[in-house]
């Protein structure tokens, strides 16, 4: 055991997680890409500096107390200097960063308009809920553990939870905000250049709470249309108009690989998937876990742990209680490798 | 007498000592550049969704068979003659490299196939 620690320790500087393939791991907390982020990223900085030159004051306080000369230290030990600096000193010094604090951070809570683009944020042990709601507040699309928005642009987020607490956090582009069981905190995000963003839950949840994360992505104005183009031309789909108690139209489509003949799409409805995964347009209509309408475009498996490929996704079916231990999902060790392609590649399909 | 005796029974010790067989180093020797892209790659794409990796903290799938000790194991997938050719187009595209594998193609480049080749064998356990 310790030869293998060794042998690994030479050919790289530190076991690593596929997590820091996959984005910067853990998200960069002082690399702000949009202005909420900014100012919580400008106060932190300040707080930091605020401690090192009070820190810096008690040590040489420190050093004279010990070492100083007997008139320096009859001073220290003064009741003038108690007075000023124990008192004057930190009212004003307090005083002004709170004044400065509060300032700098007064377009953190300021009302956003009616018009802005709302996205709906439940959290679950152990996975994001993501909705996103028109101007009246229905939910036009509803997706997982992924978040897009355009560049440029405050965003929303109402954040719920089904259970117990969690928080959302997207660190590049805004402070964090709890979600709290039976009431909506809003939270106002917004990305100015581009990119891929990690986002976590921020309060322990339980068990896997590490493993519960999400990628948020910005996507400048062209590409934001594409996205949104491409989403309601391949599946339209109005989630709060499917009628109670009506089966939804069953799509024949059957996804077969060449090496494989099995139907994955039955596979799926048959060992129980449907009874807590959503596919819209099928049966397929549970809600207890993340919805898989679009699973075959989403980036990440498992809420934001791993890629999302074909071998990943037989993998988590396969035996997702080794990769995340106690989520809510039992392994389908019971299914066959077959059974399990076949499942993984009618998934690939659902975009 | 003695002195002879002992003197004799040490060269023997010695001599045997010797003889015997050094322990076999690793089937291959892959440069270092080459294992860390491999590394890299088996991040990215996510091989420890299935397999314990030495080197990868986080996951430890077991879906598929542990890689701990790679580089000792006979045929791979118990099937193809062990060689770097062989591992980089298993790793890359399983079901083609072996008829009937439950191990999915991967989104792998050849040149990245190679590194992950090339990473799998340096997982020597002795």
């Amino acid at each position: 055991m310790s030869q293998r620690i060794s042998m690994v320790s030479t050919m790289s500087n530190a076991p690593s997680d596929v997590f820091d393939a996959w984005w910067d791991w853990p998200p960069p907390v002082l690399d702000p890409a949009g202005p909420y982020a900014d100012s919580v990223v400008v106060l932190a900085w300040a707080l930091i500096g605020m401690g090192v030159v009070v820190t810096a004051i008690v040590v040489a306080a420190l050093y004279v107390a010990i070492k100083g000369p007997d008139h320096w230290k009859t001073k220290l030990g003064g009741e003038k200097a108690v007075w000023i600096g124990g008192i004057a000193f930190p009212s004003v010094v307090l005083t002004g960063l709170l004044v400065w604090g509060l300032t700098l951070t007064a377009s953190l809570t300021e009302p956003v308009p009616q018009d802005t683009m709302r996205i709906r944020v439940t959290g679950y042990m152990w996975w994001f809920d993501v909705e996103y709601l028109d101007a009246d507040g229905n939910v036009v699309m509803r997706d997982a553990n992924e978040l897009h928005l355009p560049v440029g642009e405050p965003v929303v987020v109402e954040l719920a939870s089904e259970d117990v607490i969690h928080s959302f956090w997207v660190p590049n582009l805004s402070g964090k905000e709890d979600m709290i069981p039976g009431r909506v905190n809003e939270l106002v995000i917004q990305a100015d250049r581009a990119g891929r963003y990690g986002g976590v839950c921020a309060e322990y949840c339980g068990g896997p709470h590490a493993l519960m994360g999400f990628v948020t992505v910005a996507h400048d104005r062209a590409d934001w249309e594409a996205w949104i183009e491409g989403r309601s031309r391949l599946r339209p789909e109005i989630v709060d108009q499917d009628v109670p108690g009506e089966v939804p139209a069953i799509t024949p489509a059957v996804a077969r690989d060449a090496t494989n003949s099995l139907d994955g799409r039955r596979l799926f409805m048959d060992s129980g998937c449907a009874a807590c995964h959503r596919i819209a347009g099928t049966e397929a209509n549970g809600l207890a876990g993340p919805d898989l309408t679009r699973v075959g475009s989403r980036m990440t498996l498992g809420a934001g742990i791993l890629p999302n490929n074909r071998g990943t996704m037989i993998g988590w079916i396969g035996d997702s209680q080794s990769i995340k231990p106690g989520n809510r999902m039992p392994s389908y060790d019971m299914l066959s490798a077959e059974e399990l392609e076949a499942i993984a590649i009618w998934l690939e399909q659902q975009k | 007498m003695r002195a002879y005796l002992s003197i004799g029974l040490s060269v023997t010790l010695c001599a045997s000592l010797a003889a015997c067989k050094q322990p076999p180093g690793p089937r291959y020797a892959p440069d270092a550049e080459a294992t860390d892209r491999g590394l890299e790659a088996i991040e990215r794409v996510g091989c420890a969704a299935c397999h314990e990796i030495p080197g990868i903290a986080w996951p430890e799938g077991r879906t598929g068979p542990s890689l701990v000790g790679f580089d000792d194991i006979g045929p791979i997938a118990g099937a193809l003659p062990n060689n770097p050719e062989n591992l980089a187009a298993f790793v890359r595209n399983a079901p083609a490299a072996k008829s009937g594998s439950t191990m999915p193609a991967m989104p792998l480049s050849e040149e990245e196939a190679r590194d992950v080749a090339a990473y799998l064998y340096g997982l020597d356990d002795e």
